[in-house]
């Protein structure tokens, strides 16, 4: 080992002359560039999500540390009523927000990037309609469909009785059954863009020979979809199901526009981050911060883990493409 | 591409697009048509167009909803950041990217690490830091937040543009004896403009919409952002519906009029560095 790096190491010097990056200033000089970006991230990012880690193993009085818990907070959460059921529901809930935005952005995302590859006049009208709602504040959006959806005043009620569905003319966002499937609905509604865009490009980037080649060797043109395009969408895929995940995990603003921060009706679309903030500073007492602060870590380990096992995932598959 | 050959199929799937193209819009035309109609106008005939168009709404939520300072206090946070943001990783992507010292690698991870990190999970212990600070209720604390919350993003990005410029280009300027911070600004800096632009709108529109921070660290209505005085807002006139719906178009232009003056340099800085 120490051996290979050895021989290695000229080498490598010598093949970066050419990047510049042989040179080495003074330490005073780097310290200027390095440090305003060194300080403001490690006090202000860094520095924080270590603390939540220090703070979770221990017993909190108010603000004061009153001993070493261990694992005792992560217990508590997962033992003590309420929290022992809310934080099971609310990840439940986030993974039905995941499983279902992820299945109706990303087909509809899909189909119309697919419709739209070949077609003519209106497709930048067209893909900039669809992408519109997205560049919108999610807060924003919840607020909105919040009245949209109202069950006395609100169009979208209005509209399905001018329609004749009086019996569809629902308290959609007022029932624990319709609730959480509805946020789903404008979630999706909002980000159905973002795929269908990274979509778009993939589709342009496949050379038309491969599907030439195809039908040459009478493949139909699902076959040709399922065996030659869908494949090659795999890094796109990939990409949408990464950040779709860190985004639904971390969701916060459109839940809170449309059900408050309890999550109504009767918690029926409590969130991990609804929950995350009643804990710290609306509801956890004076064991608040430890409890918080054991929520988060576990929500940072399930997050980064997943995102980093989902990426490698994505890479193999693709490296498999080559 | 078979079925665009099939008359009907073409004509099913032109009612799909335009279908939902209006799906996707009509939302937010009624946003904006019921915020220039009075509330009894809204409540009798929630689909209608409005009539007599007014701007009374807007007035109404201008100054009695103080939006003014909302919008004031938004502008001044999000611009000090990005600028604070960007000006920091400018500086420390450059030795990142161009220069051999020890330990360049771990804190070119370092600043990386922070891509990938759930930054909202530190918020206890952000909350007790700006206490400590003297920066709770303070629209600085937040400037500071949000600067750094960019600064991963920034050095990725800067980074692999410093890095795709020729090498002879400081090597030149080196020998003819100009020091580093000279060929940082006046050489490096000004190679690297379109990606600044890019760099610094996307760091705008998330610092614009964030709204978990201003809401546990913003406690008086003269500092508060657009995204938390709306909830506020939403909070004090429920049955004012033209109001609600004209303080959701004035949190929603300023972002669109951004995104309509900047789609160009958007592109521009985009393909600059593809092209390299």
């Amino acid at each position: 080992m120490v051996q290979a790096r050895k021989l290695s190491a000229p080498r490598r010097r010598a093949g970066r002359t050419g990047a510049g990056r042989r040179y080495v200033p003074r330490w005073r000089v780097l310290a200027v560039f390095l440090l305003p970006a060194l300080l403001l991230y490690s006090v202000f990012i860094v520095y924080p999500l270590v603390s939540a880690l220090d703070y979770s193993f221990f017993e909190w009085r108010g603000i004061r540390q009153t001993g070493f818990a261990g694992l005792g907070n992560y217990r508590d959460l997962l033992s003590i009523y309420p929290y022992d059921q809310q934080v099971w529901r609310a990840f439940a809930h986030n993974a039905l927000f995941f499983g279902g935005t992820m299945l109706i952005q990303n087909t509809v995302g899909l189909l119309f990037a697919l419709l739209l590859f070949r077609y003519g006049r209106g497709k930048r009208f067209l893909q900039a309609a669809f992408t519109t709602p997205y560049l919108v504040d999610p807060l924003v959006i919840g607020y909105l469909w919040s009245l949209l959806l109202n069950p006395t005043f609100g169009p979208v009620n209005a509209l399905l009785e001018g329609l004749g569905l009086d019996s569809w003319a629902l308290p959609w966002l007022g029932d624990t059954r319709t609730a959480l499937p509805v946020v789903i609905l404008v979630n999706a509604w909002q980000w159905v863009g973002f795929p269908m865009l990274l979509f778009s490009a993939a589709l342009a980037g496949i050379p038309a020979e491969y599907h030439e080649a195809a039908r040459v060797d009478g493949a139909t043109a699902w076959q040709a979809f399922r065996r030659v395009t869908l494949p090659l969408l795999t890094p796109a895929i990939g990409v949408v199901s990464v950040l779709t995940f860190i985004g639904n995990f971390n969701a916060f603003g459109l839940v809170y526009a449309m059900a408050g921060s309890t999550g109504s009706p009767a918690g029926s679309t409590d969130v991990l981050g609804l929950l995350f903030y009643r804990v710290a500073f609306l509801e956890g007492g004076v064991e608040a911060i430890g409890r918080s602060s054991a929520l988060a870590v576990l929500m940072f380990v399930f997050i980064f883990g997943v995102s980093l096992l989902a990426t490698s995932y994505f890479r193999r598959r693709e490296r498999k493409l080559v | 591409m078979t079925a665009g050959r099939r008359a009907p199929g073409r004509a099913a799937v032109h009612l799909l697009l335009w279908g939902y193209a209006v799906v996707a819009l009509l939302p937010l035309v009624i946003m904006l048509f019921n915020s220039l109609r009075p509330t009894s106008e809204i409540f009798t005939a929630p689909l209608s167009l409005p009539t007599s168009p007014t701007l009374r709404s807007y007035g109404q939520v201008w100054t009695e909803a103080s939006f003014s300072t909302y919008l004031l206090n938004s502008l001044t946070v999000t611009c000090g950041a990005v600028l604070l943001g960007t000006a920091v990783s400018a500086l420390a992507a450059y030795p990142l990217a161009r220069h051999d010292f020890f330990g360049n690698r771990v804190l070119g991870a370092y600043f990386l690490a922070g891509l990938m990190l759930p930054i909202r999970l530190g918020l206890v212990p952000i909350f007790y830091l700006m206490d400590s600070m003297g920066l709770i209720d303070s629209l600085l604390g937040l400037t500071l937040l949000y600067a750094a919350s960019g600064v991963p993003f920034c050095v990725f990005v800067l980074s692999a543009f410093y890095r795709s410029l020729p090498g002879e280009l400081d090597e030149a300027a080196r020998l003819d004896g100009a020091g580093e911070f000279r060929i940082f600004g006046q050489i490096m800096l000004p190679l690297v403009r379109p990606a600044l632009a890019s760099v610094m709108l996307f760091q705008f529109v998330p610092v614009w919409h964030e709204f978990l921070y201003p809401l546990v660290l913003l406690r008086s209505d003269e500092k508060f952002t657009i995204p938390r005085g709306l909830a506020q807002f939403f909070g004090e006139y429920t049955t004012d519906w033209s109001a609600l719906f004209a303080g959701l178009v004035l949190a929603t232009a300023p972002l669109f009029v951004l995104f309509v003056l900047a789609t160009k340099q958007i592109i521009a800085g985009l393909t600059a560095g593809m092209s390299k």
